[in-house]
């Protein structure tokens, strides 16, 4: 047991730093009144103390519907947006609260791609001039900025010679392209991509995703891969998290997710799927979850996917789950877990990464471990949103 | 087969533009019968949701030229006049829009929305228009449909806006409902619910669907029937086992090849379709697909026909490539893929 075993497992395999940790992360945005004073009178629980950790080379995948918080953590994750508490490490050190200056060093090895590559270029600069930025920011001259940027628009599948069109004059699936271009262009350890291919259709959604995983291998990336596609992130992520209103519900190494969903809310999600493949969508069986998501201001209490579970019970509704550890590193948060024995239920132990608002309670009625297993280093336990600091503060 | 309601013959679509004349649908025919679920796939310019629109009148405009018929009850629907077409459309054909949010009109109350199609078309009192479009609001799930009514779209969730369309489009019991993306703005356990409610209503009235689509899993779980449509044409029709477990097209196997799953391992590098889909101003002669075919030969600089090339009459396909080759060309390990001399 060394001390990287508070880390999910695939940092712990080669016991190497992480090259990215969040713990206990948590984002909420104020919702004001309309008056002029303007009070505060809730807040969005957009992402609510959520930890996870990421080793270099490996890919996460981070899965969730629409108000999942999903893009908001992909956003504390690169620093566009602070977090109200929890803390976040790049290289083991802390940049959760860092300022513009000292931050630089760290935009320079993280970059973002979009989900709308017609909003996240700018439609009044050329190519050449978009993808150059982040190199003439960071100080490199004119000429090699230039001839890099030829490089860079050949590597990612663009004639070079179109350096001096504009954003409009190519296809969605080149615009993205130019977005990933750019995102390259200052030799990142890490890319977040934040729904990267669902505004393109099927057949140029493989070439990108096919263009991304010779990235990863020829420039040994790191990925956070956001989506609300359970069957894109498949393709890609050594390891899928599965978010529902803030929180974590389930995260696993990739292949076991589908062949062993435990949440009951990762199954629906598996099971909501249609299968491109009609004798076997005939002959699945389908459960459909019923009503909607609630709203984050006022998420319920207990476990969050509660109101719309088919196995909920008394418990459920009064505490909060913490994530179990189950063989392999796959943790899920339930008190009904799916598709495990009862011996491995009783196996199963109280992941570090559980929210710190989780109950004691584990599945199969054990009381957890004692709270002395919490992350290193977090000693802010009540993690409110009053004593956080303003979100927008340095955030620029 | 049913009773035919819908028959499209040869329709053509072209919009005249600065850059000159697009032709967005090129000589697009087939039925629709009563009880069925046809789904149209393709990707983005195909042409797909203009064959609809164009059903229900919405591209007339002074730079589209149709050609072709669309018989729906023995009325022509491209060539009607506009009040002849007011009177048909919303009643005997209906549509289901992508983005609930832009085609309910904001400033009104839902209710009054469904209350105003149902009374454009029939001679009802307010009040008896809108018990039925409370009615069918429960009807389609929505759950208070009483109070609700009087709610306007923005304080609805996707969902649940996506629910006021379908129980407007069944207002007055069409025989044809299009429904164009229904679900690509929703969420996947919302998707299933809306499949569900589609599914069931159009069973329950024996309605005719036309389902526009870019996503395979939606085709197979929904449609009875698929036409795929490539840069405006049809590029292959069957039944829906037909295009997914024999498809003749090279298209197809395109599309079927690239599609993520989610139910098995994938090959480390998905079978993408190579280069991009043609421009519709300038479109190459001959197969439309031929640049980008791994498969392409000598003939394809002709237009092949759309024809039966099996026993089976209803499985028509538009390529030169004999039938007894393609089951080699398309299979790699027994997954359907254009792979073939094909480049990342």
């Amino acid at each position: 047991m060394t001390e990287n075993d508070t880390i999910v497992a695939g940092a712990r395999a080669d016991g190497q730093q992480p090259l990215l940790q969040a713990e206990h992360v948590q984002l909420y945005f104020p919702v004001k009144s309309g008056d002029l004073i303007g009070r505060t009178v809730g807040h969005v629980h957009a992402v609510d103390d959520v930890s996870l950790s990421l080793a270099e080379g490996q890919t996460l995948g981070i899965v969730g519907e629409s108000g999942s918080g999903k893009s908001t953590l992909a956003r504390c994750l690169v620093r566009l947006l602070e977090p109200t508490s929890g803390t976040l490490r790049f290289h083991g050190g802390d940049i959760t609260h860092l300022g513009r200056k000292p931050l630089q060093p760290f935009r320079r090895e993280v970059q973002l791609v979009f989900q709308d590559p017609v909003s996240s270029l700018n439609p009044r600069k050329r190519v050449g001039q978009i993808v150059e930025t982040p190199m003439r920011l960071n100080g490199m001259n004119r000429g090699d900025a230039a001839s890099r940027v030829r490089e860079l628009l050949e590597r990612v599948g663009l004639n070079p010679e179109h350096v001096n069109r504009f954003p409009h004059e190519f296809s969605g699936g080149q615009r993205q392209r130019i977005g990933v271009a750019r995102a390259l262009a200052n030799n990142p350890k890490l890319i977040v991509l934040d729904e990267p291919v669902s505004a393109l259709d099927v057949s140029i959604q493989a070439q990108v995703i096919n263009l991304l995983d010779d990235l990863q291998d020829e420039f040994g990336l790191s990925y956070v891969f956001i989506a609300h596609d359970l069957s894109v992130v498949r393709h890609f992520s050594d390891q899928i998290a599965v978010m529902y209103l803030g929180k974590f519900m389930e995260v696993s190494p990739a292949a076991e997710l589908y062949s062993k969903p435990i949440h009951p809310y990762t199954e629906a999600l598996l099971s909501a799927i249609p299968i491109p493949d009609p004798r076997e969508n005939r002959a699945r069986e389908r459960r459909v979850v019923g009503g909607e998501p609630p709203n984050p201001i006022a998420p319920p209490p207990g476990c969050r996917f509660h109101t719309r579970c088919p196995r909920a019970t008394e418990v459920c509704r009064e505490v909060e789950p913490p994530l179990a550890e189950y063989a392999g590193g796959h943790l899920a948060a339930c008190h009904h877990p799916l598709n495990v024995s009862s011996a491995e239920i009783s196996a199963a132990a109280r992941s570090p990464l559980s929210p710190l608002s989780a109950g004691e309670l584990m599945p199969g009625g054990r009381e957890g471990a004692a709270p002395g297993t919490q992350l290193p280093g977090v000693s802010r336990v009540t993690a409110g949103p009053s004593d956080a600091p303003d979100a927008q503060d340095g955030a620029g | 087969m049913n009773e035919q309601l819908l028959e499209v013959e040869d329709l053509e679509v072209s919009f005249a533009t600065e850059d000159g004349l697009v032709r967005a649908v090129s000589g697009v025919s087939f039925t629709v019968s009563r009880g069925e679920a046809v789904a149209i796939v393709g990707e983005s310019g195909s042409g797909k949701s203009v064959t609809v629109m164009t059903l229900m009148g919405l591209t007339r405009s002074p730079n589209s030229r149709f050609a072709g018929t669309a018989l729906l009850h023995g009325e022509d629907l491209i060539s009607a006049p506009e009040d002849k077409l007011e009177a048909i459309r919303g009643k005997e054909i209906a549509m289901i829009f992508q983005d609930p949010i832009s085609a309910l009109s904001p400033v009104q109350r839902v209710g009054a929305q469904i209350v105003e199609q149902i009374r454009a078309h029939e001679k009802i009192s307010k009040a008896a228009a809108l018990e039925r479009a409370i009615e069918l609001m429960g009807r389609v799930g929505i759950p208070n449909a009483q109070e609700r009514a009087r709610a306007y779209p923005h304080e609805f969730s996707g969902g649940m806006r996506q629910r006021v369309m379908i129980a407007m489009a069944l207002s007055l019991s069409p025989s044809v409902l299009i429904a164009d993306e229904p679900t690509t703005a929703l969420d996947v356990t919302i998707q299933a619910q809306i499949l569900d409610e589609i599914r069931q209503l159009s069973a329950e009235s024996n309605a005719g669907v036309i389902f526009v689509t870019h996503d395979l899993g939606v085709v197979a779980d929904i449609a009875d029937r698929v036409l795929v449509m490539y840069a405006g044409r049809l590029v292959e029709q069957g039944t829906v086992d037909d295009i997914f477990y024999d498809p003749q097209h090279p298209y197809t196997w395109g599309l079927l090849g690239s599609v993520t799953r989610v139910d098995r391992d994938q090959p480390r590098r998905l079978p993408a379709i190579p280069g991009q889909p043609p421009s519709l101003v300038q479109a190459p002669p001959g197969c439309p697909f031929q640049p980008r075919c791994p498969h392409a030969f000598d003939r394809c600089r002709e237009l092949p026909p759309l024809a039966p090339q099996l026993p089976d009459a209803g499985h028509l396909d538009r390529c030169w490539l004999k039938p007894s080759d393609k089951r080699a060309l398309r299979e790699t390990d027994g997954r359907i893929g254009l792979t073939e001399g094909a480049a990342s």
